[in-house]
């Protein structure tokens, strides 16, 4: 037993990609044999993680050596790594596709996001422009809110409640698309385009299309890859800084 | 070979942070400003640039889309070693801001969507 432990806190950081990579593995089973894919396994497995969190105190599970390692792969070196990685797969080319309409969505939903959760933020009791800033992005989504946190020097819990912020939008957006679908039109690749623009997280916005109709998907995903990009770059610089000027 | 992308990766990154924090500098705010979404444009801009040259070979572009597998998986290991502990008190915010932000973005879609409806999208 000590041996293994002794392998396990010199080797930490392969420990965690054990750890995370059983994490999703039973988050997709979950999501497939226990939802039936109604929730997407993405937003199971960040649960998950942030249910670990728990075990600890305020680094959460890494608090406790044995998962020190997961500081290290949860990390923002690594994480903004990630992030930015992701870009490959937003294609400038196909912006073209999604047109103006998709263009400006895409724009209107990432302002109005920040906005609309800076509001709720402000009106629940937060008052200074970084956690603002960092909650108002966890709005937009799960990624948007810790890479500002961080870049802005946010707190801890903060960045939790960003990311908790981002993870209720995805569920909810999974939920409610096929319910709210006919009210707001969304029967067409022209709204799906403007849809995914204006919502933007990815894993919802294609898990909420799938239950409305199959065919809308590729629409959705196709202005949703953009925003989380477009989040990065306006939430911790034009944002703040708009914030900070109204000195908040 | 796979690192020449995973090292296309780390310079995009590391020029993005280098802006981002230049313009903080700029500004007198001591934090980065948009660094990622900097290095992500340049990611973007580079690999265009770099195909049309036909110098980013599949095999190059491996290298960056493993990392870019990797981001759910990091940021699952991340929400794990997050501060929660404290953030319980804020959790109606979460649930407020999350539900609010998505039920105001769905409102729109009507409205966006009349933007230019006469102009057909090419199929995928």
């Amino acid at each position: 037993m000590e041996i293994l432990e002794n392998i396990i806190t010199k080797n930490g950081l392969v420990f965690a990609f054990l750890l995370v990579g059983l994490v999703m593995l039973f988050s997709f089973w979950v999501s497939k044999k226990i939802f039936r894919n109604k929730i997407p396994g993405v937003a199971i497995a960040i649960i998950l993680g942030l249910s670990l969190a728990f075990l600890g105190d305020t680094k959460g599970i890494s608090d406790i050596p044995l998962f020190a390692g997961m500081a290290i792969l949860g990390g923002s070196m690594f994480r903004d790594f990630a992030v930015v990685a992701t870009a490959m797969s937003a294609d400038i080319s196909k912006i073209k596709k999604a047109g103006f309409a998709g263009i400006i969505s895409l724009f209107v939903g990432v302002t109005v996001t920040f906005i609309v959760g800076v509001t709720i933020a402000f009106a629940l009791g937060y008052t200074d422009a970084v956690s603002l800033t960092t909650i108002g992005a966890g709005a937009c989504t799960y990624i948007v809110g810790p890479v500002t946190g961080t870049a802005l020097g946010a707190s801890s819990d903060v960045i939790a409640i960003s990311v908790a912020t981002g993870v209720v939008k995805t569920i909810f957006t999974t939920i409610a698309t096929p319910l709210i679908a006919k009210k707001i039109k969304l029967d067409n690749p022209h709204a799906a385009v403007v849809f995914g623009g204006l919502i933007g997280t990815t894993s919802g916005v294609v898990a909420g299309l799938a239950a409305t109709d199959e065919k809308l998907v590729p629409y959705g995903a196709l202005t949703a890859t953009f925003y989380t990009g477009l989040g990065c770059l306006l939430c911790p610089s034009i944002f703040y800084l708009m914030l900070k000027f109204l000195n908040l | 070979m796979k690192i020449y992308g995973v090292a296309l990766l780390a310079a995009c990154f590391l020029l993005g942070k280098l802006l981002g924090n230049l313009l903080g500098k700029l500004i007198n705010i001591d934090s980065d400003i948009g660094g990622v979404g900097f290095a992500m444009i340049l990611l973007m801009a580079s690999s265009i640039y770099l195909r049309k040259k036909g110098w980013l070979v599949p095999e190059t572009e491996k290298g960056i889309w493993f990392w870019s597998a990797m981001y759910i998986p990091i940021i699952v290991a991340m929400a794990a070693t997050l501060n929660v502990k404290a953030a319980v008190s804020g959790g109606i915010v979460a649930i407020a801001a999350g539900i609010g932000a998505t039920i105001v973005g769905m409102l729109l879609v009507p409205v966006l969507s009349k933007i230019g409806r006469s102009n057909e999208i090419p199929k995928t």
